[in-house]
């Protein structure tokens, strides 16, 4: 094993020193598997994932390019107290930005109160077309997927809120389930939380948000459709959840409402889950030659005759530029101190910040306000001078277009990759869930960035996932402390040969 | 269920059965043009081939001569030839991917190995003696369907859109087989010579797997009226038409529910037709005629599936 990066917090050795307590069982047991064993484990996984699809497709690639997510055999694990106190922070975070955006689309009393600028109502994912229209149970995002980054043993940041489609999910549960099958003797030793409900409470969650007076809502997943980069989630999730995983084409509106065309003729639908972007969800409203979407849709849904999860213009309130003021909203509309803590970010709309950033490039992370999945971003510390410079130019063409922060030294875990196992830079997406109550549950996508050194985990830019082994109790068992000597001893053999 | 789901496992089913009822023919024919004869009867054989699939004018459009080696390569490989074996397991397994989740992992898995192993299939000479095997490979792959499919699913619309497909279908080749192989032997009746007539009776029969029903039903001697009596009336010859509508009637009227649909209507005169409907009246009235009035009443119900399951009209 090579030796851990002292300049960066691992979630199993820390700075290098003892192995954390949580990861002990785990450290003896894999000083014991040699490395070959788990090569052929994670082989398995591979050809067990080709089968059953568990693909995705890269945009900018040939067609039929149906890749895997690399997936490690090595968990990342969380402790019931660190667990308590991310959840809380990241259900906190959500309750906030519900009731954010609930206010934006009506009384705009945070821009009164002079906490948001009033210039947030000319951001692009602001919809005009959202304003006074009400939403069962005031739930704009049903489903948060709020990225968590570790520095050191204490600190979490949240690097962003992602409200609009969040997606991943179906890499919590499926790595789960292959670690499951991959490691049953680790799961007799480590009380890890179930996360296999999940699909259960999404599902609850959804047919609790139907309008007043639908007793047994119709729910249905709306997905672009097969050729998605996430087509397998939709379909993953509509079967988990037993609700029919309908395409534009099979929607239609009528008399204010929504159905679906069946063998049985027309069916009602009430709730839909819409892994579709607002752009293409209406082309009487949004864009005109969009096929993915349902003509007349959003009228339906602004007169109440559909529910949408998550909601339209949820994009106002994930955005990179209203970020940094999540932590003001959370004390204003619940009077709470945030619990999870922004990365400190610097707004290039303004100018102090702006000659600050540009000084300091090859030091700082640029992102797009509105760019995702790790497209459109500089990462200083390794970029080239030519990149640099070049992103230079685009930023001081439109400031505003941008905000920067720190590089973050975000923490590692043990992965392994081709010269053995190494440390390997991790985020964590848990997936909050609202609907009558605000819920988490226990587990996340781990995301890991399988190029030494890197610090963009995203699946597009070569990231891989982790089975997220949140524990129900930080004590493991009684003989983990009485052959924690022996691990020890057994760790500093390792680490000195 | 969603009309898009089963209208595509209503057409991934169709086309797999279509593949190999297009195998059954051309291995058939393929022996058959093995027996001594003079060349023009080879046309005429492979002739026949193409009338069953219906594409002699997209044949004629690529090729001028018909011969065992044009037909073949335009029935087993030709991307532009619709009914070619190629472009229904190409169309079966893109169906198939529309819906993975709409049927079991093994379904799924098995579409997607026959796509896999049609692959090595392409890049060999079926043109002579691999047509065998090929034919056989595509038998084998179908009846794995069925069965995959029989012993998976869960008995609900998506299962008898399956299974409408697959009868669907099979009633159509069936009938286009008697029909053109029907005219072409009687038309010859008085040239050829007995033997001869065995030869083509017994390949058509074999063609639908039909041989040793026949020995066993009839212990008899050929003869067209009783072929024709096991591939039309009787119900418990598999490949009949009887029994095709006898799986198709329940269907449609399990998936119509409480609705009157003129699908209904139709699938239980035609399965009327077939089920009280006598051999020596049919041949009175003429079998070419009978099996051309089924064939359009075939086609119509399809129309009729398409409209009122299948489309998504309103």
């Amino acid at each position: 094993m090579t030796q851990t990066a002292k300049q960066f917090f691992d979630e199993m050795q820390a700075y290098g020193g003892n192995t954390r307590a949580i990861y002990q069982a785990y450290d003896r047991w894999l000083a014991k598997v040699p490395t070959q064993q788990l090569v052929a484990k994670r082989a398995e996984a591979e050809v067990l994932f080709r089968r059953v699809g568990i693909t995705f497709n890269v945009y900018g690639e040939e067609d039929g390019a149906e890749r895997l997510i690399p997936f490690d055999v090595i968990p990342r694990m969380i402790s019931a107290s660190e667990w308590a106190h991310l959840s809380k922070g990241a259900v906190q975070r959500v309750r906030a930005l519900n009731m954010f955006l609930h206010d934006i689309y009506h009384d705009q009393e945070i821009i009164k109160a002079g906490i948001v600028p009033h210039s947030i109502l000319s951001n692009a994912q602001y919809r005009p077309e959202m304003v006074g229209v009400n939403v069962p149970n005031q739930v704009y995002a049903h489903v948060a997927g709020v990225d968590l980054v570790r520095t050191s043993e204490s600190q979490f940041y949240v690097l962003e809120d992602n409200l609009r489609t969040p997606s991943g999910v179906s890499y919590m549960l499926e790595d789960r389930k292959m670690m499951m099958r991959l490691f049953p003797d680790l799961f007799r030793q480590y009380p890890i939380a179930p996360v296999e409900h999940y699909p259960q409470v999404l599902l609850n969650n959804l047919r609790s948000v139907a309008q007043t007076g639908v007793t047994d809502p119709t729910v249905v997943l709306l997905s672009p459709g097969a050729y998605n980069s996430a087509y397998f989630e939709h379909a993953f999730l509509a079967q988990q959840m037993g609700i029919e995983l309908v395409e534009g084409q099979d929607l239609f509106v009528r008399n204010n409402a929504v159905y679906m065309r069946t063998t049985q003729g027309p069916q009602r639908v009430d709730v839909i889950y819409r892994r579709i972007d607002d752009d293409y969800l209406d082309p009487l409203v949004f864009k005109p030659d969009s096929m993915l979407g349902v003509p007349g849709l959003l009228s339906v849904y602004r007169n109440g005759g559909v529910t949408l999860a998550n909601a339209v213009g949820t994009g106002v309130a994930d955005d990179k530029a209203t970020y940094v003021y999540v932590p003001e909203m959370i004390k204003f509309y619940l009077g709470e101190s945030p619990i999870l803590q922004n990365v400190p970010t610097y707004q290039l709309s303004k100018e102090d910040d702006l000659a600050y950033v540009l000084d300091h490039l090859p030091e700082l992370v640029v992102k797009e306000v509105q760019g995702s999945g790790g497209y459109g971003m500089l990462v200083g510390p390794t970029a080239s001078k030519q990149e640099i410079e070049e992103f230079r130019l685009r930023i001081v063409s439109k400031p505003s277009n941008y905000i920067a922060q720190p590089t973050l030294a975000l923490s590692t875990c043990p992965t392994l990759v081709e010269q053995g196992i190494a440390p390997r830079h991790v985020d964590l997406r848990p997936f909050v869930l609202s609907g009558k109550t605000v819920s988490v549950v226990p587990g996340g996508l781990s995301r890991v960035a399988l190029k030494e050194g890197s610090l963009v985990v995203n699946s597009s830019q070569g990231g891989g996932t982790k089975d997220t082994w949140v524990l129900e109790r930080d004590e493991i068992n009684i003989e983990t402390a009485q052959s924690q000597m022996a691990a020890q001893q057994m760790n500093q053999e390792v680490v000195t040969c | 269920m969603l009309s898009r789901t089963a209208d595509n496992l209503y057409w991934m089913a169709r086309y797999i059965e279509r593949a190999e009822n297009v195998a059954r023919v051309l291995d058939v024919t393929y022996h058959m043009s093995l027996l001594p004869s003079d060349s023009s009867n080879e046309a005429d054989l492979w002739n026949a081939v193409l009338e069953i699939a219906g594409i002699r004018d997209i044949y004629d459009r690529t090729y001028k001569e018909i011969n065992a080696t044009n037909v073949i390569l335009h029935l087993v490989m030709d991307s532009e030839n619709p009914s070619s074996i190629y472009s229904s397991l190409r169309s079966a397994r893109e169906n198939a991917r529309a819906v993975r989740v709409a049927m079991t992992t093994e379904t799924w898995e098995n579409m997607n190995t026959l796509w896999l192993e049609f692959g090595q299939y392409i890049k060999q000479d079926l043109t002579q003696s691999g047509l065998g095997e090929f034919c056989e490979w595509v038998k084998s792959r179908s009846h794995l369907f069925r069965g995959v499919c029989f012993g998976t699913m869960l008995r609900d619309d998506a299962f008898s859109f399956v299974r409408l497909g697959t009868f669907m279908e099979r009633a159509d080749n069936t009938a286009r087989l008697l029909d053109v192989k029907y005219d072409f032997l009687m038309s010859q009746e008085e040239a050829s010579a007995g033997a001869v007539d065995y030869y083509e009776w017994s390949a058509v029969l074999r063609s639908v797997s039909a041989f040793q029903a026949y020995q066993k039903v009839y212990s008899d001697a050929i003869d067209p009226l009783k072929v024709s009596e096991l591939l039309v009336l009787r119900h418990d010859m598999p490949r009949s038409l009887h029994a095709c509508y006898d799986e198709i009637m329940p269907i449609i009227e399990q998936v119509a529910g409480s609705r009157q649909t003129e699908a209904r209507r139709l699938a239980g005169e035609l399965h009327a037709r077939l089920h009280y409907g006598k051999m020596l009246d049919i041949f009175k009235f003429g079998l070419r005629d009978f099996l051309d009035e089924f064939i359009t009443a075939n086609h119509t119900l399809g129309k009729e599936i398409q409209r009122s399951f299948l489309s998504a009209t309103v």
